[in-house]
């Protein structure tokens, strides 16, 4: 099993981590110290496989994080989890990048609902375990679709030229790949 | 023009970012008007974010944290903006109810302070039971024990001039450096503009203690606030600001309250 992101400590449960958020709403640093050692290796693992280069990587390492410190009230503790929300911001950040475009997500406009709790560290890990294993017995072709549209940041049009699949076919292969991810969590 | 259903493959294409032009702009219309179409959005986003996290790879250089934390050292000062449960203008009502949970507790845990000390031991007693019950609860087990502190001090802040007579209540402990702060009948603020607190210490200057909008009712409230260590409050107050936040007061006192 791949491990995740780990702090120092191992101590890593959800009331510290609302702890840590309404410390860094109050301008923290060490609370934002504490935030990083818990998330930068999700975020750098999702900058890394969509960028596919380690300088460009840490580059959107920093962009997320700060944008996280400038904005801490843009994540929503309430709905989701702060590593999924990360992940997604991490993943448009990349694409803008990769793309070499400016920013096109507000991180403000990204409202996520995450049903796993992943605050708890034993919990995140058997949720990724989860998640890898859903991935591993899901359709290859939908698997693709879904690989393709998120890590490799292509459009649907092009993943439809890629695979000579029809344009619909891959639409509904990526939502469907999606809620199949969700369904393991129902 | 697209049937709700029809909408419901781009949904995945544009929490990707991924849907562009006149599919996004019919998309974007759509999702003004349904609600189960937004939920579904979010949904599909935190389902994006379960891929994202099947990603695993090497820890990030070291270097990469020194930069991040000379960048934001580097940051000028940010008021904050308030915490989570008030800053909602993008969340349905059930976000209120931790709130709102916690605003009866508080105002009940005050009637047990003023009563006797047999009614702290039950708030002693309600507050380990709720250790028990996960993470909002814990939340509010801070807020209790601030309000049962021995050196808690309790402010009222009284109506300068309003028709409407808006009132405010901050308790603070200078043991536990932490503050809360409820406002209620509060007139709504003009567009870009927000309430902001002031600790009026002793000697100096006004500190600026966070920046708040109220509610349609006109009610606001800062849970869990953290008080600037080393400062003697004398008094705290409430003027109308920039929603960014004010190094210093710009407007007339609206709300006013000394501590002694």
């Amino acid at each position: 099993m791949e491990p995740v992101a780990q702090t120092p400590s191992g101590r890593n449960d959800a009331a510290d981590e609302m702890r840590l958020i309404a410390r860094l709403r109050a301008g923290d640093q060490q609370a934002m110290s504490e935030l990083y050692d818990r998330y930068s290796k999700v975020v750098y693992a999702v900058a890394l496989r969509v960028l596919q280069d380690a300088a460009a990587a840490e580059d959107v390492l920093q962009d997320v994080f700060l944008q996280l410190w400038r904005k801490p009230d843009a994540f929503d503790a309430s709905r989701g989890s702060l590593a999924a929300w990360l992940a997604v911001i991490t993943r448009h950040r990349s694409i803008d990048r990769l793309r070499q475009r400016r920013p096109e997500t507000d991180i403000e406009e990204c409202v996520i609902t995450s049903g796993p709790d992943l605050r708890d560290e034993t919990e995140r890990t058997l949720v990724v375990e989860k998640i890898r294993g859903a991935l591993a017995e899901m359709n290859p072709d939908q698997r693709t679709a879904l690989e393709m549209a998120f890590f490799q940041g292509l459009t649907h049009s092009e993943i439809a030229e890629k695979t000579g699949e029809p344009l619909g076919t891959i639409k509904t292969r990526i939502r469907s790949g999606l809620q199949q991810l969700r369904a393991r969590f129902a | 023009m697209k049937t709700h259903e029809q909408f419901a493959d781009d949904l995945a294409l544009y929490a990707l970012g991924e849907l562009t032009g006149a599919e996004r702009e019919s998309l974007d219309e759509h999702l003004h008007t349904c609600a189960a179409c937004r939920r579904e959005l979010q949904a599909l986003r935190g389902d994006l974010g379960l891929l994202g996290l099947s990603s695993s790879g090497p820890q990030p250089p070291v270097r990469s944290k020194e930069r991040l934390m000379r960048a934001i050292a580097a940051e000028p000062p940010r008021v904050p903006l308030s915490t989570p449960v008030e800053l909602s203008r993008r969340s349905s009502w059930w976000a209120w109810v931790p709130a709102l949970a916690a605003v009866a507790l508080f105002f009940v845990a005050i009637g047990m302070w003023r009563s006797n000390q047999h009614m702290n031991d039950l708030v002693a007693e309600l507050t380990n039971r709720n250790q028990d019950e996960g993470m909002q609860l814990d939340r509010l087990n801070q807020e209790m024990r601030l309000l049962t502190s021995p050196d808690a001090v309790h402010v009222s802040l009284n109506p300068m001039k309003s028709p409407r007579q808006p009132s405010g209540t901050a308790i603070f402990s200078p043991s536990q450096k932490r503050m809360i702060f409820m406002a209620s009948n509060l007139p709504p603020v003009p567009e870009g503009k927000a309430y902001e607190l002031w600790i009026i210490p002793m000697k100096g200057a006004p500190l600026p203690a966070g920046v708040f909008k109220p509610d349609a009712h006109g009610n606001a409230m800062m849970m869990d606030h953290p008080m600037p260590e080393g400062v003697e409050a004398k008094a705290f107050a409430i003027t109308v600001e920039n929603e960014e936040g004010s190094a210093k007061p710009t407007s007339p006192i609206m709300l006013l309250g000394a501590t002694g």
